[in-house]
């Protein structure tokens, strides 16, 4: 990074200063607010009977055991679908189709507006495709298809980003050694790619463990254990609503699952950086 | 880069089939957008065929049990909390990109960037639910009732600003080195060198960031839905509590049956029109970005 002049020789700059490390204190701190609020409030109530148990009385006692697992198998469906159409459709817009390519113009546009799609919307076409259409009904399995849908955007410009970071000279010195494309993708692109990947991933999951609207009128309410993907089950977010709005009495159990949820997301997090720091890094230097 | 059809040398057939399946997955990823307007349309077509759409715009309230379907209020709802959250969410968090760029030392940006990379990830429910037991109260012993616009706005802003500040990082990030260098060795100050050379240069993703963050805020349902009271009106003061149309469609979808039920199919459209103005805009506004 290149260092840029320093010296605060104006009032103008010397407000700037003043500003941005005042905007990144004030951010700061109302995260902190936020995440403080949640930790000291749920952690009290964390603990191995909690994330094991079924809730009992509306949510208002009891754990989140059969609600963990809805959210595990939904969010593997979501992933076993978006992963492979995701990545597909990244490397062929950045890889193997130019910028004028008419198909390749016209996916990026209506993923453009994919993008942008409200997640009432996702779980009002899911409702009415896969649980009415296809006859899932409230179900894991629709549930997990229609965040698919959702994530897929997302996951698709991140790992778009990650190929187009990736030199022209890598592709050269490839073609030059007579490497086929698959060759060049698999061992040379795909590891260099990382970073926007996991970007996108990290994304999509947040996105996707974090949705409630469109899994409402998808996945359900059910919150007893889920015996098969065609069962309906109670994601950890929908949990979280349910019980600070319609169950009174429940902040306190609303709480502990809030946490629960904010954790899982802070280990996602952590282990997509770990991985875009080392191991990434090694592969690289290896090839 | 090097396409496909320019190594003339070798063709290889694992490339050809690598080709189609590539094309194959991205029609899929490609139709669904069309697959979700054609379902909606489909939807909400009974409802249109029988009264027009006019009368979404011109019935006296929204009281569809007896036959009233003025979607205004909720679209006011959704604008004045889309224009609130994007005006403020917008400078503060381009202003901590330029932090975590240019004003911050190499380990408190990395920690920072972390921050928001987390809150990205931050459940809407929670958000919602943070809002519902901590902002709520407060506003309501500044002016009652609490439930309001304001903490739709605050909520809101809280939300988008992930989506802001990652999108203006990265388009700073991009900005060419030699900029940069110029900018020195002409002996810019900091400030000056970022409003002069680096946000101009980065204008195209942080126009997209903007893009992104609005549509973000245009289809948050339950943070929304938890702060914003939910009465059916247009408002007249940031204290009054609000429905929007995001809202009204989880809150009603539940019980819907015919005409109600594809009433909120329409509303679905026109999220969907907002979202689709939205994305030509973004269009028109970066074209020849990839270019």
């Amino acid at each position: 990074m290149i260092k840029t002049v320093s010296r605060l020789q104006n009032p103008r700059e010397w407000l700037a200063f003043i500003f941005v490390w005042g905007t990144a204190g004030f951010v700061t701190a109302t995260f902190c607010w936020l995440l403080g609020d949640i930790l000291w409030h749920g952690l009290s109530h964390i603990s191995w009977t909690f994330l094991t148990a079924p809730p009992e009385n509306a949510g208002r006692r009891g754990g989140i055991g059969p609600i963990l697992v809805s959210t595990a198998l939904i969010l593997g469906v979501c992933l076993a679908v978006s992963l492979p159409i995701g990545i597909g459709t990244a490397v062929l817009l950045a890889e193997f189709t130019s910028n004028q390519n008419l198909f390749g113009r016209m996916t990026r546009r209506s993923l453009d507006v994919l993008a942008g799609v409200p997640s009432i919307v996702f779980g009002l076409f899911g409702n009415v495709f896969f649980c009415k259409t296809l006859g899932l009904g409230f179900s894991i399995l629709s549930g997990g298809l229609t965040l698919a849908c959702m994530v897929l955007p997302i996951l698709i410009r991140s790992t778009e980003e990650g190929f187009r970071a990736v030199p022209a000279s890598y592709r050269l010195s490839a073609a030059a050694l007579g490497l086929s494309h698959t060759t060049t993708l698999v061992h040379l692109l795909l590891p260099a790619a990382i970073p926007g990947l996991l970007v996108g991933l990290v994304l999509g999951v947040g996105r996707a463990i974090a949705e409630t609207a469109a899994l409402i009128f998808t996945s359900g309410y059910v919150d007893r254990m889920p015996e098969s993907l065609l069962d309906s089950g109670r994601a950890l977010s929908i949990h979280i609503f349910d019980l600070s709005m319609n169950v009174s009495g429940g902040d306190a159990n609303a709480y502990a699952s809030a946490l629960v949820l904010v954790v899982l997301l802070l280990l996602i997090n952590g282990t997509a950086s770990w991985l875009a720091t080392y191991g990434l890094h090694r592969k690289i230097v290896t090839v | 880069m090097t396409s496909l059809h320019s190594n003339t040398l070798f063709r290889w057939s694992t490339d050809d089939l690598l080709c189609w399946l590539l094309r194959g997955l991205a029609a899929i990823a490609g139709t669904i957008v069309m697959l979700i307007v054609t379902f909606l349309i489909m939807e909400a077509l009974p409802v249109l065929h029988r009264i027009g759409l006019l009368r979404f715009f011109t019935d006296p309230s929204w009281h569809p049990a007896e036959g009233f379907y003025n979607l205004t209020p909720m679209l006011w709802g959704t604008l004045f909390a889309m224009a609130g959250s994007v005006l403020i969410a917008t400078p503060i968090g381009i202003l901590s990109a330029v932090f975590c760029h240019y004003y911050a030392p190499f380990f408190l940006a990395r920690l920072y960037r972390r921050l928001i990379e987390l809150l990205a990830g931050i459940p809407s429910v929670v958000y919602g639910f943070w809002g519902l037991v901590v902002l709520v109260p407060m506003i309501g012993e500044m002016h009652p009732p609490g439930p309001s616009l304001l903490a739709g706005i605050l909520i809101l802003t809280i939300m988008i600003l992930p989506t802001i500040a990652l999108m203006a990082d990265a388009s700073l990030a991009a900005v060419p080195q030699h900029y940069l260098r110029g900018a020195t060795a002409l002996g810019l100050p900091r400030w000056a060198t970022i409003k002069g050379v680096v946000l101009p240069a980065a204008k195209s993703g942080l126009f997209t960031g903007v893009i992104l963050e609005t549509g973000r805020a245009i289809g948050e349902t339950m943070a929304i839905l938890m702060v914003c009271g939910n009465v059916v009106q247009t408002p007249s003061s940031l204290f009054d509590p609000i429905r929007t149309l995001t809202s009204n469609i989880a809150l009603e979808m539940a019980y819907a049956l015919g005409d109600h039920r594809a009433a909120l199919f329409v509303s679905g459209l026109v999220l969907m029109t907002m979202i689709v103005a939205l994305a030509i805009a973004a269009e028109w506004i970066s074209r020849g970005r990839y270019d």
